[in-house]
This record gives structure tokens, sequence and C-alpha cells, in this order.
């Protein structure tokens, strides 16, 4: 639907001339990200023709998806893994090791605990430990797909991560709604 | 070996034609245009030497009407028939405004956006709003002379699709070339940036007449990016006028006010409430219509206490807006000022005390949007000089989703994306044979449909019968670079593209925009056609220029037919542009758009190779 005509379209790390690997230089790509909406972003073409002004929508547009994608290392594990024919099913495929998911039922707990007490340090303390976990996760997700090449563990990964970052999420919510 | 020269986009290959562009402010209280003069950014003034425009529209008995100062002088006058605020009715429908019940004007409750009945028939915001936004037009041409190539409009950043729309509609209505509407912080951000030349983060709070906005941004290397904006579209100055209003009704023990009493003790609120920001007390005197007196003082003390709730409701969104960009407020380098209201000791404090460092208030809060809009409209223009430039990178307020089952929202694109942003999603069917689905669009964080804005509704017909759960529908969400959605969808499996487009319901579609400007030009005089007329040959010779110079740079990207089409569409609008039919010009100029699309999009391609390419080089070298 984009420029997939450019060909580097359809592979991210190609649109952004980086290796494609799970550990990225954040700092190279953040500059190379810039480099191109320095061209192709809508204001540059404000007054251009009708025709330059949508190419370079969907340029930008482009670039924004590509961007967010390999900047954040879950979506880009995700998105390594559909690159190498792996794709992290989801839906059909909820099978969890069982100490993970009791584990997530105690965080769960825990969260519900303080939201109804109100706790927002409480809160805060879960969530940095949480992150400290995930952090772990993180490293061991990075030797499963650039050393291992062990695609069947990365994605089990990738789904404990998944539910660890949308807990993240919801003790935002639980801040937020406490705050509010 | 000859060095390749290549025109950078944004750079304007005839380096002496100066675009003449414009920044507006359309506030709630005050609306103001600014434009680039000699490199400098000045906001225009009247033939008084005022700057601002009161954002009040009369319509009198006699079919005239007046906006600004002698509009204002006569609010409580011809209550009814004056408006003022306006743009707390953008996109807005009746149940969605406070306070209704103190306003003195002759709702008209209908499907989608609110309309008043006034002296001169039933209007809506986007036609009110547009007379403001003509008044300011005609300013900047008459100290311009010419006409605008363009004009960059600001909007609260919590603006939401509906209110975004009804703002470019209103800018089209007056007859403005909208090149980009701009977020209200972020101009601020511009100005503020590119004066001081600042790098780091920041937060601008804007607290204006009617709405409330917290943007964070990142200032770096020429680059604007906003990481996270927040917001109450319905918080502002105006607030804490109600709030002494009502102070005043109860203090004074008043029986209930004509339309015309309540306009003016409004006033004398408001009056109180500046006076207070340089005083400790303010005397509040008035002499009603029903013979009531009012003599009262107000006290810094009693004001702060009647409007603590209103201050401390600007902080639960500026909380939200840190964590959402991850930032604590120790990260946060300063914190710039915006907004009239901004004045206020208690606002000040609060705000200082929060972020634990004094805001800066270097700037005119009345000013600064405008004067960054001005910028970006010369850069947006084209007028650019080399090295004087910046990119802007923005997001979108609010989380768009769409309807799912038991009346649920399911999140298409998460607020705070960096915009344009495209999402798609794909449908199928739920009973065999289902040949049409509908889709219901909403804007909010909120978990209920019920809860959220609904932006647009709409049915997929046509979708070849088949057994429940085989159809595959995609549906895109893009937003664009102004903040405002679209909606498109494919059929996938019968391989045939039924497209929709989808325009919100709060909006106006194009035919109406028409016909709108339409019955605006057949009263006016012969004037308005010409112009109409001239500013579509204008921007025809522009096209037919922008497209020459794009072949001549890059024709050897065609083949010999694309080339000859190319060519013949330049031609065929050559011919018509100089005649005096609007549609044919259209139609040519709609044409040559459509004949030189895949000529944009090679040349893009281009472009982006060449930069990375450029970077690879230095990084090489490096
Ligand atoms: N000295 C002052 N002390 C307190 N409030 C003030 C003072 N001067 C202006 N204001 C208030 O500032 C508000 C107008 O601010 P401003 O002109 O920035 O708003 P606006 O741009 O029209 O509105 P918005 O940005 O919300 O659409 C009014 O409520 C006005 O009463
Ligand atoms: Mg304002």
């Amino acid at each position: 639907m984009l420029a997939g005509k450019a060909g580097m379209a359809e592979d991210f790390f190609a649109l952004f001339d980086i290796p494609r690997a799970f550990a990225v230089d954040t700092g190279g790509l953040e500059i190379r990200y810039r480099d191109i909406q320095s061209r192709v972003h809508p204001d540059k073409h404000a007054h251009l023709t009708e025709a330059d002004r949508r190419v370079a929508m969907q340029w930008a547009t482009l670039a924004n998806e590509a961007y967010q994608t390999l900047k954040n290392p879950l979506l880009r594990a995700r998105y390594l893994l559909r690159l190498v024919g792996h794709e992290t099913q989801m839906e059909n495929n909820t099978a969890m090791a069982p100490e993970f998911l009791i584990e997530q039922m105690e965080w769960r707990e825990s969260v519900i605990e303080s939201r109804e007490a109100g706790d927002i340090a409480g809160l805060e303390t879960l969530q940095a430990r949480l992150r400290r976990q995930t952090k772990a996760q993180y490293a061991t997700l990075q030797a499963d797909l650039d050393e291992k090449h062990d695609y069947a563990a990365a994605s089990d990964m990738v789904r404990q991560l998944m539910f660890q970052e949308k807990l993240l999420h919801e003790i935002d919510d639980a801040i937020e709604a406490i705050e509010a | 070996m000859a060095l390749l020269q290549i025109a950078e986009p944004g750079q304007s290959t005839a380096p002496h034609e100066h675009r003449l562009a414009v920044g507006i402010d359309l506030g709630t209280t005050n609306s103001l245009v600014a434009t680039v003069k000699s490199g400098m950014s000045v906001v225009l003034s009247d033939d008084q030497g005022r700057s601002l425009l009161p954002s009040v529209v009369q319509y009198g008995h006699d079919g005239t009407h007046e906006v600004g100062f002698n509009a204002q002088s006569r609010q409580a006058e011809d209550p009814k028939n004056t408006i003022v605020s306006v743009k707390r009715f953008m996109g807005r429908s009746l149940a969605d405004i406070a306070h209704v019940e103190t306003m003195p004007y002759d709702f008209i409750e209908t499907e989608g956006m609110i309309k008043l009945r006034t002296a001169q028939g039933v209007k809506s915001p986007v036609e009110v709003s547009a007379d403001i936004l003509r008044v300011l037009r005609e300013r900047a041409e008459a100290a311009l002379g010419g006409t605008l190539t363009g004009a960059v409009v600001t909007v609260p950043a919590y603006f939401d699709d509906a209110q975004r729309q009804a703002t470019k509609d209103a800018a089209r209505l007056a007859g403005l070339n909208v090149l980009r509407l701009l977020n209200e912080p972020t101009a601020a951000a511009i100005a503020y940036g590119l004066d001081n030349s600042a790098e780091g983060v920041y937060a601008v709070y804007d607290l204006g007449g009617g709405t409330f906005d917290i943007s964070i941004l990142r200032l770096s290397k020429g680059i604007f990016e906003v990481l996270s904006t927040g917001g109450d579209s319905a918080l502002g100055g105006d607030d804490f006028d109600q709030r002494v209003f009502c102070w005043i009704i109860e203090r004074a023990e008043l029986a209930p006010l004509s339309p015309s009493d309540a306009r003016m003790l409004l006033t004398r609120a408001r009056e109180a409430k500046e006076y207070l920001t340089g005083h400790g007390e303010a005397p509040i005197t008035a002499r009603l219509a029903s013979g009531e007196y009012v003599d009262l003082q107000l006290t810094t003390e009693i004001f702060t206490e009647i409007t603590r709730t209103l201050v401390q409701k600007t902080l639960a969104p500026v909380r939200k807006a840190l964590r959402d960009a991850g930032l604590t407020v120790d990260e946060i380098k300063g914190v710039v000022m915006v907004g009239g209201a901004t004045r206020m000791p208690q606002i000040q404090r609060a705000v200082g005390e929060f972020f634990g460092q004094q805001p800066l208030n270097n700037l005119d809060p009345d000013k600064v949007v405008a004067l960054g809009a001005a910028t970006q409209a010369n850069l947006l223009a084209g007028n650019r000089a080399a090295g004087d430039d910046w990119l802007l990178l923005d997001v979108i307020p609010l989380s768009l989703g769409i309807e799912t089952m038991g009346g649920l929202v399911e999140k298409i694109i998460p607020r705070n994306s960096t915009i344009p942003v495209a999402r798609a999603q794909e449908f199928t069917t739920f009973r065999d044979g289902q040949t049409a689905m509908a889709v219901h669009v909403v804007q909010g964080e909120r978990e209920l449909v019920s809860d959220c804005r609904s932006l647009a509704r709409f049915e997929l017909r046509g979708i070849p019968p088949m057994v429940a759960g085989a159809a595959r529908i995609r549906v895109t969400f893009q937003v664009d670079a102004d903040g405002l959605l679209s909606v498109t969808a494919r059929e996938l499996t019968s391989g045939h593209e039924a497209r929709v487009e989808v325009k919100p319901s709060y909006g106006l579609s194009d035919d109406e925009i028409a016909s709108m400007l339409k019955a605006g030009i057949s009263h006016a005089s012969d004037d308005a056609f010409r112009r109409a007329l001239r500013e579509a040959q204008v921007e025809a010779q522009r096209l037919i220029e922008a497209t020459r110079s794009a072949l001549r740079e890059d024709s050897a990207l065609l083949n010999e037919k694309e080339l000859a089409d190319v060519e013949a569409a330049v031609a065929r609008l050559q011919t018509v542009v100089i005649g005096d039919d609007r549609a044919a010009i259209d139609s040519a100029m709609a044409a040559l758009n459509k004949a030189t699309a895949e000529l944009a999009a090679r040349r893009m391609n281009q472009s982006v190779k060449r930069v990375l390419a450029g970077r690879k080089v230095e990084e090489l070298g490096s």
C-alpha cells in the first residue's frame, strides 16, 4: 500500500540501512529516522503538488511505523520473528509455563490490592520490580535471537514479555485512576 | 567529476519569489494573525494598531455583522446575537457544553454539531469562526499587498478530530488555503526554541480563554519532537470567570438574571479576575436592569479559594503527559508558559511548585502562538533560506478506535503516536452470506463506546456472499499531519477493492463547503468570483512550474510514455489556465496531479536513498 515499490519499504531494517538483528544501536537508528523524516515529512512538501504531498504523507507514515517498530524491543522482536517466518501467533498459542502464569496472577493480585488501597507508592514499587525483571528477560531474548537463533525460545519469551508489558500498562492505568 | 546539484525539498526553486503566508491563532477569546517579514515574525495589527482581535461576532438585524472590538462592546446590549467563545462549540453537540443554562443563545440541537439561531438565520460554529478568520485574512492581505498562498491555523493540541475538522472547514470557508493545522503549544515551542536556541526537554503549559494544553517536547538539533500531549479542551480563563460570576450571584443574592445582566456580570467577573493579577483586591460594582445593585470586593484569598479546583484540574493532565513521555519532573529543563490565563499568580505558583522550578515567562503569552505559527507557515510555503530549517514531529492527542461487540472500544491508534500514522485492521463476517458490515469509529481513552466521541459510522457494502468468517475486509485508518483521520476499506478475498472514504460525521463534505462558498459568492459582488478564479489560476501556474522543475531535474526517472503523459497533462492545463472556466482548470489540475503521481513517488525514493548514502559517507569519514 505504501511506497512498496521502493523495495526497502518491505524490510524496516533495510529502510534504515541497519543490520537485521535484535541488538540495535538506538542512537544510530534515531539519527537515520530523523534523516529520512527530514526528507519525506509532509511539512517539507506542503508547497508542492498534490501528488508530492500524497507521497510525502505515505513515506512519513511508513518511516514512523518502521521507527516505532524497531525502537520498541518487543515490537522489534516480533517483527524479526516474522521476517524469519516465525510468526508469534498470540491468539492460537496460549500455552504458557504454569510457573509463569502463577507469578502473573500474584503480580495482578498485588496490583489490585494497591489499587483498591489507593496506594500509589506501592504501585510504583511494583512497577520498578517488574521493570527490573523485564530487563533481564530482554537480555535473554537478545541471546536467543542474535546468538543462538533459537526462534522457538524467543517466541516463548516474547509471549511472556507481552504479559509483562501489559501489566506495566495496567499499573500505569491504576495510578492514573487513583490520581483522577 | 561534476557535483550533482540536488534541490532540497522545501527550498524554493525560484529564490526571489516570496510567497505570502501567515500564521493564525484562532483563540477562544482573542485571535491574531502574524507573518514573517524580513526574517522576523511579526503580528499584524488593525488600522488602529491593535494586534488582538476579540473572537466575538455580532449578527445585526440590519443584515450586517461586526467582528472584534465593536462586537465585543455590544455583548450586553444584544447578547443573543453576539457570539463569544465560539471555539467552545466547534465540533460539539449541545450535550457536550457546560453551563448552557447561563448562555444567552438560541441553540438548535441538530445531529452532530450544535447550531445557533441569530438575527441572520441559523449559524454553525464553523460559519461564525469563518467570519473571524475572514477579517484576519483581509487584514493580512491589506498589510502584505497580495493574495495569500496559505495559512497555518493553530488548534489546541487536545482538540479531537471533530474539533480539528471544524477548524479546517472554517478556514476554507473563509477563503484560506490551509497549509497545516498546528498545535498551539507546538507553535509556542517553535517560537521559544528558535528564539533561545533551546535544546533539551521542555514542557509547554498553555492555559487560554477556553482550552488547556500541556505538551512535552524534546528540542534537539533543529528537531521539535512532541513526546506527549494532554489537556482539557473545555478548561480555561472562561471557567475562572464563571466561578467569580457564581460567587457574585450568591453574595449579592440576586434574583434570576436577564440575558443582558448575565452577560454584563460575566464581563465584570472577568475584569475583576484580570485586575487581581496585579492587585490584592478587586471591586465589583454593577447596576442591573432589574434595579438591583452589586457592590462587592473580591479578595485574592477568596478568588484563590473558589478557583482552587480549576487549578488542580490542570495538573492531572500534566502528570499524565509526563508519564506518557516516560519522564519525571526533574528531567524537564524548562516550562514555557502560554496563554493569557497563565498570568494568574495562583497558576504561576502551582506550576512552579509542581515542576520545582520558576516557569519561563519571557514570551508574550498572548502572541507567542501566532508568532510560532507564522514561522511555520513561512517554512511550509517554501520561503526558507538555506540553513534556516527545522522539522516538527507532532502526535495525535487521543486514541482512535472502533466499536466491537458489547459496545466496547478496540484501540487502533494509541494516543501520542507520531503523525502521520496509519494502521490497518482486518475484519470478517460473522453470518453466512453477510454482504454488509457496520463500522463505528470513535476517539477517546475510555473502554466504553458511549464514553468516547463518535467520529464516524459507515457501512461496508457489496461484500461477496461467503461463509461466515471467510471474507477479509481491511480497514485502514490514516491520520495525516494535521491530525485528521480518514478511513478506507477494501475487501481482500474477492480481489475487488471496494474503497470507502469516510468523513467524520461532524465535518462538512467538500460539496457542502463548495456550496457554502458559492452561496457566499453569489451574495457578494463579482469580485469574490474573480478572486476565486484568480486563486485557481495562481494555483495552476504553480503546479505547472513545480512539474516543470521536477521534470528538469528528474525526467530520467520516467519512461517515454510516462513522460509524454505528463507533458500532455501540462499542455492541457496550460491551455485552460488563461481562460475563465474554473471547472476546466480544476479538472486539468486533477489530471496533472494524477499523471505526476509516479514521478513524485520515484523522486522521493531517490531522495531517501541519497540521504542514507550521505549518512554512510559521513560515518565512514568520521
Ligand atoms: N492579566 C490577566 N490576569 C488573568 N487572566 C488574564 C489576564 N489577561 C488575560 N487573561 C485571561 O486570559 C484569557 C485569554 O487568554 P488567551 O488570549 O491566551 O486565550 P485564547 O487564545 O483566546 O484562548 P484559547 O487558547 O483557549 O483558545 C482570558 O480568560 C483572559 O481573561
Ligand atoms: Mg490561545
